[in-house]
């Protein structure tokens, strides 16, 4: 029992967590700012950040919903923080798992973008109201090509949960190679997920000032910043889980340090899209989504379903 | 048009994408736009009129001090009208110094309008690459005049510094490692998918709207229309250097920044002529502190375009009339031709594409009262007195100051 309380709330839960995901929040912030020839960030910004929110006062517009507001940025913390618990993260075995677990994750990392939704929406300023009906108009194109890859890689290892999918590719070295196509479009589809560039066309800040977290300040705002430290986390996590199973069967140690380096690179790869592209338009965003990820994610789907018949 | 669908959305006086204070007030119908509403006015400042206080010297620095990025270019269109007056030629090597200058002047305000293209579609490597290069030549400029915005270089009759021969190898220098660079943003501008994606087909002005709405400058070149006062009215060292002036037939914001950027080059180009071919002799010449009657108008080719100053002397020591038109005048009419049926996401770059400069522009103010009727136009003497009033209702006694300044 206490040794449940102890990885909910510690180790590997919501401290590690949270200390992690202002530690990618770093990295991504210094590698772009590396790629871009700046010196970047020191590596206690992202926490000084925080803290320094928390001191600030809470500003709630008066127009807007007052439990709303205050209840969403605390929505998106939780639910990305329960996601968490469900992925495998070294080792194949995840904190907790069930037969279905898959849905589950993807749901509850839904949540933080209609959690973005419903505090634009209810603060009630236009460039809220912008930003949130943008934030929906992406899910909408980000959440199919995502949920098709993540489900083709789950067609392969049969099985409907986290744990059996990693258990499946530990099993079988190197069957995750056929999901390469599958990885590239959740990578794509993640940075949908995250708002990030090319894809912040939510929180546009030459357009709608900061989208949905325009009246967002103190400490609502720092639990929303760390509520998409967090995601990215766990987004990277679901994938390094889906899509990079392999030195599964190494020592915890090992495995630790090798799960850190798969989030690290994914996080890496978010601040190289972020140094390299310019924002789409949200019309070509989900032109690119249905056109090209989506019958791309369902070509991986076939893929996957060739192998399986091969295998048997 | 207006309907229960449609949103407006403020964009300014205050707003992430804009640098300067000014309004455009847009009514969104989803992502499109169905109405915008330019309010420009909120930096007015006062400058032609307080010229007119001011001997010609002091106004040189005045005028200067009207732009923060084209600042060489106001005040060079000034004397050169303070110049035709009096009648007084400054010789080939004062012309020649302020044509660098204006080069110069131009690459740093095309660096810096790439820099803030970029990030106003969410490109910052764009920004930060541009800018880091752009201390190159405001550095340059440091090295020259001593300040790296507000030269303060020129003065009626010449120049107020010389170059020497080592300045002229710096110069050579810093044009060289920027020409390089801009290559390879010729290079990102015109390869760069989403770049292109966001630029190509965004804000089209047709060469028959950019001649209709006087558009000037890189964004009528743009249009395809070969307008350039260096060409058309050479003034100071223009005629006698070899350059092309650049247009394109994109006639949107990927043209203009196609213009932008090789015009760049045609800049390295003038720089290398001018510091080769610069002739031997004074940098000024004494003008008299009184300039004789008559009036001039002065063109000049600004990095956004054409800038016009008309002076009027009376001859005394201080100007009759001063006045100014900044180039984004004549550009800010087509930015509403341009966002016709765009979408929300292309208003920061349409508007950033002609380069503007809204305090440059403000030159004239006036005071409505909305409580009446007619929303009439409140005359100066009822704002002094209304003024007086406020302040006398606040203790403030006005009747121990000079009383020649009351109305009684």
């Amino acid at each position: 029992m206490i040794k449940e309380i102890f990885q909910i709330l510690i180790f590997p839960g919501v401290a590690f967590l949270f200390a992690f995901g202002l530690a990618a929040e770093f990295i991504d912030r210094k590698f772009c700012a590396r790629f871009q020839n700046r010196i970047g960030p020191p590596w206690f910004q992202p926490f000084a950040d925080f803290i320094k929110l928390l001191g600030k006062e809470d500003i709630v517009p008066g127009d807007a919903d007052l439990t709303i507001f205050r209840l969403m940025p605390v929505f998106a913390l939780t639910s990305s923080i329960t996601a968490f618990f469900y992925i495998p993260l070294w080792g194949r075995q995840a904190l907790f798992s069930f037969n279905g677990d898959v849905i589950v994750v993807l749901y509850l990392l839904t949540i933080p973008t209609l959690t973005y939704f419903l505090g634009g929406w209810y603060s009630r300023s236009v460039y809220s109201m912008i930003g949130a009906i943008r934030s929906l108009t992406q899910l909408f194109a980000y959440e199919v090509p995502l949920f098709l890859s993540i489900l083709a890689s789950a067609l392969l290892a049969d099985s409907w949960s986290l744990s059996g999918i990693c258990g499946f590719y530990a099993k079988h070295p190197g069957y995750w190679v056929a999901n390469l196509l599958g990885f590239g479009i959740a990578l794509i589809s993640l940075l949908g997920k995250l708002e990030k560039v090319p894809f912040d066309i939510p929180e546009a800040e030459t357009e709608i000032v900061a989208g949905s977290f325009t009246e967002y300040s103190g400490r609502l705002l720092a639990l929303f910043r760390v509520s998409i430290d967090i995601e990215m986390v766990v987004g990277a996590s679901l994938l390094a889980a889906v899509f990079l199973p392999f030195a599964l069967n190494v020592a915890p140690a090992l495995g630790f340090i090798i799960y850190l380096a798969k989030v690290i690179l994914i996080v890496i790869f978010i601040a190289l899209a972020r140094s390299l592209f310019a924002r789409l338009r949200i019309d070509q965003m989900i032109s690119l989504c249905w056109r090209v990820l989506a019958p791309l994610a369902f070509l991986q789907v076939l893929i996957d379903l060739f192998i399986k018949g091969a295998m048997r | 048009m207006h309907n229960s669908h449609d949103v407006q959305v403020p964009l300014g006086p205050q707003h992430p994408a804009l640098k300067e204070p000014e309004s455009f007030l847009i009514t969104l119908r989803g992502e499109k736009i169905t109405a915008i509403n330019i309010k420009l006015g909120y930096n007015h400042r006062g400058i032609e009129k307080a010229c007119e206080e001011r001997t010609y010297t002091q106004d040189v620095y005045l005028i200067e001090r009207i732009c923060g990025i084209c600042s060489h270019s106001h005040s060079t269109c000034f004397v050169q009208a303070v110049e035709e007056i009096a009648s007084i030629d400054i010789g080939m090597r004062a012309k020649y110094i302020r044509t660098l200058i204006a080069e110069l002047e131009r690459v740093h305000s095309h660096l810096l309008w790439l820099g803030v293209a970029g990030h106003e579609i969410g490109f910052d490597t764009l920004l930060m690459y541009t800018w880091r290069d752009r201390e190159v030549v405001m550095d340059l400029l440091a090295t020259l005049t001593g300040n790296r915005v507000n030269y303060g270089i020129n003065t009626i009759g010449g120049v107020r510094r010389d170059i020497s021969k080592e300045q002229g190898k710096e110069i050579l220098k810093g044009v060289d490692l920027l020409e390089e660079r801009t290559k390879y943003y010729i290079k990102i501008a015109t390869q760069e998918t989403t770049i292109i994606k966001r630029l190509s087909g965004v804000g089209v002005l047709s060469k028959e709207d950019a001649l209709r709405l006087g558009a000037v400058g890189p964004t009528a070149r743009a249009s395809g229309i070969k307008r350039d006062v260096r060409k058309d009215d050479p003034y100071a060292a223009y005629s006698e250097l070899d350059f092309k002036v650049i247009t394109d037939d994109h006639a949107d914001v990927y043209g203009r920044t196609v213009v932008r950027v090789l015009e760049l080059m045609e800049s390295y180009k003038m720089i290398r002529q001018i510091i080769k071919n610069i002739p031997e002799g004074p940098i000024s010449v004494k003008v008299p502190r009184k300039i004789p009657a008559g009036e001039a108008l002065s063109r000049y080719e600004a990095p956004r375009g054409e800038d016009v100053h008309y002076v009027k002397a009376n001859g005394t020591e201080k100007p009759e009339r001063v006045k100014v038109r900044a180039p984004t005048l004549a550009n800010i009419q087509s930015v509403a031709k341009m966002l016709e049926d765009r979408y929300l996401a292309d208003m920061p770059i349409v508007i950033a594409a002609i380069d503007p400069c809204f305090s440059c522009t403000d030159r004239l103010i006036s005071l409505r009262n909305y409580k009446s009727k007619n929303k009439k136009i409140v005359t100066w003497d009822k704002v002094r007195l209304a003024g007086i009033n406020w302040y006398s209702k606040q203790g403030v006694d006005f009747t121990k100051l000079n009383k020649k300044f009351l109305i009684p």
